[in-house]
């Protein structure tokens, strides 16, 4: 049904995704062009959609109100252990729950699938309390064990099984015939093979860890300890009141290079998502 | 695979104890422990907590901790300000899922048409969700303030825009609606690849008897992509409950209480209020949400899906 449209459709189609295109890019264009304009301009009348004059000081500005290179490595850094740990956790979990036939996996299974129906929202209080005890709070700790070990990370590992499960499994039984172990087995043929996969749980994982807000602004309390976006709701003035063009500078650079890195491969995420992602 | 073990055990030599089936095994529980041991830490510790908590009067300032049985729980009942948080959070949430739903279903049908250019438009509309969540919200709350963006371009045409935050209608549409944008690219995407696994021949046949477009939607489409529908609405009103930084960021729950959706009455009462044993109770009412509206889907998946893979 798809492959005629009539020359009068297509300029239908193609004129209501231009028009509904419009929320979906026009935000992003406005926190760049906004970032740019000097203060007396954001709010001006007409609106600027493309901007008259040029102030680049807020960028400085953004280094100088907090200690914002810094917020940046930890959020970084911390999305890439967490990505790494779940990736490694889940694709282990995974191969084991498809491949392996050991006593009690389903039993095993089903408590990992409950996990996946509790939101850190709901232990958020009593996480809380764990890293109070073993002296974690204000530490980068509980951004990094909750995600790798919580509900995300059962999500990664589901995915992982369902890979697993799909892909034949003649290359593993001819290396098995030859001897080799589990581990290499695992290591050698299996983990290769599962690069889409893993490219669709990296992507996720990192996105999760990158958009975390709960988590930080309940167990973080110093500016230099703080992720990226806790620190973007913090750059206000003596009053409480937003300073806007600083914080679209502060969000523009939080946003873009994520975005680019999307835009030159944005192939891998949007297919894997569609083919590893939930069939089945 | 116990041929295989016993096989390359020479006779008559004393029986080894780690067969390949014993050492396969070991290395599954290897494999998995990591995961196991995880949840059990981190996710089913705090929820058996969870519960504890929910029993005690715990102030931390004031440094309480004593038990009294359900009384946070007929606290919970008896709370006035309850009822509209449940009010927030389920406007929120069907708004949230019928909006989200629908748009991504028709933004699929769309990019599912053989047209140049598609693949930018698919990157376009699924670009907000790989923008920064905070930066995205952020962003719409600067857009909508009484003198932003938003009310400058209406005022360009002559129209006067509420001011979208602060008036209890306009700001439930308005954290409604940002979500929506930001995250329906990946709903659409699901759809996308349902839609493109439906076979070509049915339509084909139908085409050749006749049956118009609309009805070959009805008849074909949404029975062929009835699990990933139900999939994919799961996630979404499991998502929903979970929400959270749009409402801190936009509303702060406000005006009054009419954004307050359940999460962030949790987060106030416990983080702001320092009332850690009434957060716990709310903690268990958001799991038995959750709880029981993934159940009542898990039913509804053999009654309405049509057809499983």
């Amino acid at each position: 049904m798809n492959s005629n449209l009539s020359p009068r459709a297509k300029v239908a189609v193609y004129g209501l995704m231009l028009i509904l295109l419009i929320p979906f890019v026009f935000p992003t264009w406005w926190m760049v062009t906004s970032s740019v304009k000097p203060i007396s301009d954001i709010f001006a009348f007409p609106p600027e959609i493309i901007p008259s004059r040029f102030d680049f000081s807020t960028y400085r500005q953004a280094f100088e109100l907090q200690p914002f290179a810094r917020q940046y490595w930890n959020s970084a850094y911390i999305a890439a252990i967490v990505t790494c740990g779940t990736l490694l956790f889940s694709a282990m979990a995974g191969y084991a729950f498809a491949r392996i036939d050991f006593p009690f996996a389903n039993a095993l299974f089903m408590v990992l699938l409950v996990g996946l129906l509790i939101p850190s929202e709901v232990t958020i209080v009593p996480l809380f309390q764990i890293f109070l005890g073993w002296d974690m709070i204000n530490t980068h700790w509980p951004l990094i064990l909750v995600p790798v070990f919580g509900a995300p990370s059962v999500f990664a590992t589901f995915v992982m099984r369902q890979f697993f499960i799909a892909l034949p499994k003649e290359l593993e039984e001819a290396a098995r015939v030859d001897g080799l172990g589990r581990f290499k087995i695992f290591w050698t043929i299996a983990l290769p093979l599962a690069k889409p996969a893993l490219g669709a749980v990296a992507i996720f994982t990192f996105l999760h860890s990158w958009n975390l807000y709960l988590e930080p602004i309940v167990f973080l309390s110093s500016p230099e300890k703080f992720t990226l976006p806790q620190a973007l709701t913090q750059f206000t003035d003596a009053y409480g009141g937003a300073m806007w063009n600083i914080q679209l500078a502060a969000a523009t650079m939080t946003a873009i290079p994520v975005l680019i890195v999307f835009v030159i491969a944005q192939r891998q995420f949007v297919e894997g998502l569609a083919h590893t992602g939930l069939k089945g | 695979m116990t041929v295989v073990a016993t096989r390359s055990d020479p006779p008559r030599r004393k029986r080894v104890f780690w067969t390949m089936d014993r050492r396969d095994s070991l290395v599954g529980y290897l494999f998995i422990a990591p995961q196991v041991l995880g949840i059990c830490v981190f996710v089913l510790l705090p929820l058996a907590l969870v519960f504890w908590y929910s029993l005690h009067e715990w102030n931390v300032l004031a440094r309480t901790f004593r038990f009294t049985g359900t009384e946070n729980y007929q606290r919970l009942l008896s709370d006035p300000g309850l009822v509209k948080v449940l009010g927030a959070t389920g406007i929120f949430s069907v708004f949230l899922v019928v909006f989200n739903m629908s748009l991504a279903l028709l933004l699929a049908v769309l990019l599912n048409q053989k047209l140049r250019g598609i693949t930018i438009f698919r990157t376009l509309f699924f670009s907000p969700v790989v923008v920064s969540l905070v930066a995205w919200t952020i962003v719409w709350s600067f857009l909508l303030q009484n003198n932003g963006g938003l009310n400058g371009i209406l005022q360009v045409f002559g129209i006067e825009g509420p001011n979208w935050l602060r008036n209890p209608t306009t700001a439930m549409i308005s954290v409604v609606v940002v979500q929506v944008f930001k995250n329906v690219g990946l709903n659409m995407i699901l759809f996308l690849a349902a839609l493109q696994g439906v076979p070509k021949e049915l339509y084909e046949a139908a085409r050749v008897d006749g049956i118009p477009a609309v009805a070959q939607f009805r008849r074909i489409t949404l029975p062929m992509i009835s699990p990933t529908v139900l999939l994919t609405s799961i996630i979404t009103i499991v998502g929903s409950l979970q929400v959270f930084a749009q409402i801190a960021v936009l509303t702060k729950g406000g005006p009054g209480m009419s954004t307050t959706v359940l999460v962030y009455y949790l987060y106030q009462q416990a983080f702001e209020f320092h009332k850690f044993g009434y957060g716990a109770t709310l903690s268990i009412l958001l799991f038995a949400i959750v709880a029981v509206l993934t159940f009542v889907q898990w039913q509804m998946r053999k009654r309405i899906v049509f057809y499983e893979q």
